[in-house]
């Protein structure tokens, strides 16, 4: 009797209390700042170009190939506002087939690619699951706006940084010739 | 003269694979005899995803998600084995900040995997509350996963030569807060669930197996020490930093399905104090080792083998020097403990058959891999 009604006293006890699921579609739980939803490339804002050179290392990197991209001459590089002599032309992720493992994000050496905290997949178009270089890119700027995302190695990889860093060379030449590791490996890829 | 036929027919029963109480994809054929089980055949291999020989296709870093999707509830521990292997092979020394962190967080996997047990178990034999409770302090569990991997479920947090990144500043603050919690939800399904009348009428004595058999069959981890037998694999061949940490190892004394069930609430209550120990030792320094981006471990092969929450996981890893392994072979705790279900299973009757493979704990990924 009298544990009935101590068991009785905890149901409605509970009746009180908010509870701790959330009606999904209504209502999201945040997730936290960690969290590795679909990556996203981000966005140069020195040169208005993307971060990303095609250099394919994410691609070969993927465990299930869910990446592709070509790359293509950078025009900004002619015009002399970047230090990319290469850059995207097409990239594809399809996301059914991404697994948010964050391996793109790691070997990534040019600070191109980013876990934003998209996760929600459903889509009315058939296709709707391949999102593709424009898309990725206003994804990356989303995120950017909204986490205050800052490069890991900016004097390498932010067009104005870098090329700043180069100023007192002040020849075009040197610009060519002078310009690190970084370009050398965009063109063994 | 009488024409009735005497013979006594044998009834075949198929349970599974789409029953809910089979925890996955399994299929076991019964033999009935009246109500009594006289055989038992297990049909695996619905979930094969042939993750051993992908292993050979792919180079070491990515393996590293395919172990998550081995044993998908207690995925940090999958990967710390398989990682241990690679370093093993390489001569890897792991910093120590980055081994306690691996221990903390395979430890809190395995609460999370044994209040998920907890739960569903009850389920399997009736009673439908202890699940809202177990799944509501696994959540906090989860939540301090995704906090600090970025991922709920899959991981891929523990790399060749320590860790992904270090914890975030406010991680000792949280899984403390989380363990208090956990605690109360540990002793609460205990008192809900443990000694509830019908749940021992349900396993008290159901599925028995006694050690020399248990030992035979290869049955490993809590189904192991219930049935007294005090083996585990943190005690008996220390990895990491287990040999810093005291902790008991419980033991059981009849090898029934309520000893099974009780080895993993005693269990919850040695994790969490191995956790607490981790926070208090926890070293600072660097989290990963200066390694080559490629792992390229040398000609050779290694067995490892570590404690899961479901047994003794091996991995068997032969390495031809390349950046892919030669080969990889897996020993799954959850396959091999399905060896000794049909000792338990013969003479008892078909109503305790889904006790009886529940209190095993299989994972069906991890079986099938």
């Amino acid at each position: 009797m009298i544990a009935g009604l101590k068991g009785f006293l905890t149901t409605i006890r509970w009746v009180f209390k908010r509870p701790v699921t959330a009606n999904y579609p209504e209502e999201h739980l945040p997730v936290q700042p960690r969290y590795m939803g679909f990556p996203a490339l981000l966005w140069d804002t020195t040169a208005d170009e993307p971060f990303c050179t095609g250099c394919m290392v994410c691609v070969r990197e993927c465990p299930t190939q869910c990446m592709s991209a070509r790359m293509h001459d950078n025009p900004n590089f002619a015009a002399g506002t970047s230090h990319r002599r290469k850059i995207i032309e097409h990239f594809e992720i399809n996301y059914n087939r991404c697994i948010l493992c964050g391996i793109c994000v790691d070997v990534c050496a040019f600070d191109a690619i980013e876990m934003t905290h998209e996760h929600e997949l459903a889509s009315y178009a058939r296709n709707g699951a391949r999102a593709d270089l424009p898309i990725l890119l206003s994804q990356g700027r989303r995120w950017m706006e909204r986490s205050g995302w800052r490069p890991r190695n900016p004097e390498k990889n932010v067009a104005g940084v870098a090329l700043a860093k180069r100023a007192p060379a002040t020849a075009a030449t040197k610009l060519d010739t002078g310009s690190g590791k970084a370009p050398s490996r965009e063109d063994d890829a | 003269m009488t024409t009735t036929d005497q013979r006594q027919v044998d009834m075949m029963l198929n349970l599974g694979p789409q029953h809910p109480a089979t925890h996955g994809v399994f299929r076991m054929l019964l033999t009935l005899d009246g109500e009594r089980i006289v055989d038992m055949e297990p049909h695996i291999g619905y979930l094969h995803r042939g993750s051993e020989k992908l292993c050979e296709n792919e180079s070491y870093g990515q393996i590293v998600t395919l172990f998550d999707r081995m044993d998908y509830i207690a995925n940090l521990n999958n990967e710390l084995v398989f990682v241990r292997a690679v370093e093993r092979l390489m001569g890897l020394e792991v910093p120590e900040r980055a081994q306690f962190i691996r221990v903390l967080l395979c430890e809190l996997n395995r609460v999370a995997s044994h209040l998920l047990f907890l739960g569903t178990y009850g389920l399997d034999v009736g009673a439908m509350t202890p699940v809202m409770y177990t799944f509501r302090e696994r959540e906090r569990i989860q939540n301090i996963f995704e906090s600090v991997t970025g991922a709920r479920l899959m991981h891929n947090y523990i790399r060749i030569g320590g860790i992904k990144e270090d914890v975030p500043s406010d991680f000792t603050a949280r899984v403390r807060a989380a363990l208090e919690f956990v605690k109360r939800g540990v002793d609460e399904t205990d008192r809900l669930l443990s000694f509830n009348e019908v749940f021992l009428l349900r396993t008290k004595g159901v599925g028995v197996i006694d050690a020399k058999t248990a030992v035979s069959c290869g049955l490993t981890g809590p189904n192991l020490r219930a049935s007294g037998v005090p083996y585990d694999v943190r005690k008996d061949n220390p990895y990491e930093v287990y040999p810093y940490l005291t902790f008991k190892v419980p033991v059981g004394e009849r090898g029934d399905c309520w000893d099974r069930y009780y080895m993993r609430v005693l269990e919850c209550h040695e994790s969490i104090s191995m956790i607490e120990q981790c926070l208090d030792l926890l070293p600072d320094g660097p989290t990963m080792t200066q390694t080559r981006r490629i792992a390229r471990p040398p000609k050779g092969e290694v067995y490892v083998h570590a404690e899961n929450p479901r047994g003794d996981i091996g991995v068997f890893l032969v390495s031809d020097g390349s950046d892919k392994p030669y080969r990889l072979k897996v020993r799954p705790p959850s396959f091999c403990n399905l060896v000794a279900l049909r000792p338990m299973l013969l003479n008892s009757y078909v109503a305790d058959s889904i006790a009886i493979l529940g209190s095993i704990d299989i994972v069906l990924g991890e079986v099938d891999r």
